[in-house]
């Protein structure tokens, strides 16, 4: 599971991969469909999907002309979750800090005043 | 107006990375993390409480902070402060001590700009091994992920940048 999660991340990396992944969580697509919104060549797709192949992200069906892409949620679910918590714990007490942070500013001044 | 969102990115294979801006000058920020008196205030998620904390801030110095969670379950981290640069820089390890022996080196840097600072928290781990178990320790909860939450995950991602 750790070298996976490693691939994923590394899969993750790239903007135009996200991209991919966020168009084929609404569903399985072609390279030809996920090559439209982009200003790129379908090899260029066909290579980031590789990537996300490899990675365990993606699938690809077995109709030998068109392979439609498919996500693979499994990955990603492991990633997000990490994410969501990690992301949680700092996300949460770097709030507190802020609403500390005021009550702080705001003794300041009184000790100023 | 800019965000203050929480920013995690993960550069490196050792590295996890956050950035966050605050609306507060940086030796104020930067004095809220050198007590057990400030940490109490706000670190760590609000349902967990701290229940004991040792802070001795100096380099060289070691801390401890255990919290509790709404199940009453306790959860210790401790680490020693390598290097206290006020107002702009603190580098000291991190241990849960739910996986002892899996120590990262965290440099916080602050940075000031209009009243406003950015805060950067890099955390270095030995291994890769060592910091994706750290991961792995966040992964016992949440287990049913549904498409729906995933989608949004993803669209998260993607617009990020």
């Amino acid at each position: 599971m750790t070298a996976s999660l490693d691939r994923t991340f590394a899969a993750l990396a790239d903007p135009t991969r996200r991209a991919i992944l966020a168009q084929l969580s609404a569903g399985e697509k072609t390279v030809t469909e996920l090559a439209e919104p982009f200003v790129m060549t379908m090899p260029a797709i066909s290579k980031h999907l590789k990537v996300l192949e490899v990675a365990g992200l993606v699938s690809r069906g077995r109709d030998r002309q068109f392979r439609p892409a498919r996500l693979e949620a499994e990955p990603l679910r492991e990633v997000a979750e990490w994410a969501h918590r990690y992301r949680e714990f700092w996300e949460e007490s770097y709030d507190r800090l802020d609403e500390y942070l005021e009550e702080l500013q705001g003794r300041r001044k009184e000790d100023n005043a | 107006m800019p965000s203050n969102q929480l920013m995690v990115t993960t550069p490196s294979d050792l590295e996890i990375v956050m950035k966050r801006v605050f609306d507060a000058p940086r030796d104020l920020v930067f004095e809220a993390h050198t007590s057990c008196e400030h940490m109490r205030n706000w670190w760590g998620p609000r349902k967990y409480e701290i229940v004991d904390c040792d802070y001795d801030f100096r380099e060289g110095g070691s801390w401890r902070i255990v919290h509790r969670g709404p199940e009453g379950e306790d959860y210790g981290f401790r680490g020693e402060f390598r290097e206290i640069v006020p107002p702009e820089r603190i580098v000291w390890t991190f241990e849960f001590e739910g996986m002892p022996g899996n120590v990262s080196v965290e440099t916080l840097s602050l940075e000031e700009s209009d009243g406003r600072t950015t805060l950067i928290a890099t955390s270095v781990y030995e291994t890769v091994e060592a910091r994706d178990a750290m991961l792995d320790t966040n992964m016992e909860e949440g287990a049913a992920e549904t498409w729906d939450r995933l989608a949004e995950y993803l669209t998260e991602v993607a617009t990020r940048k």
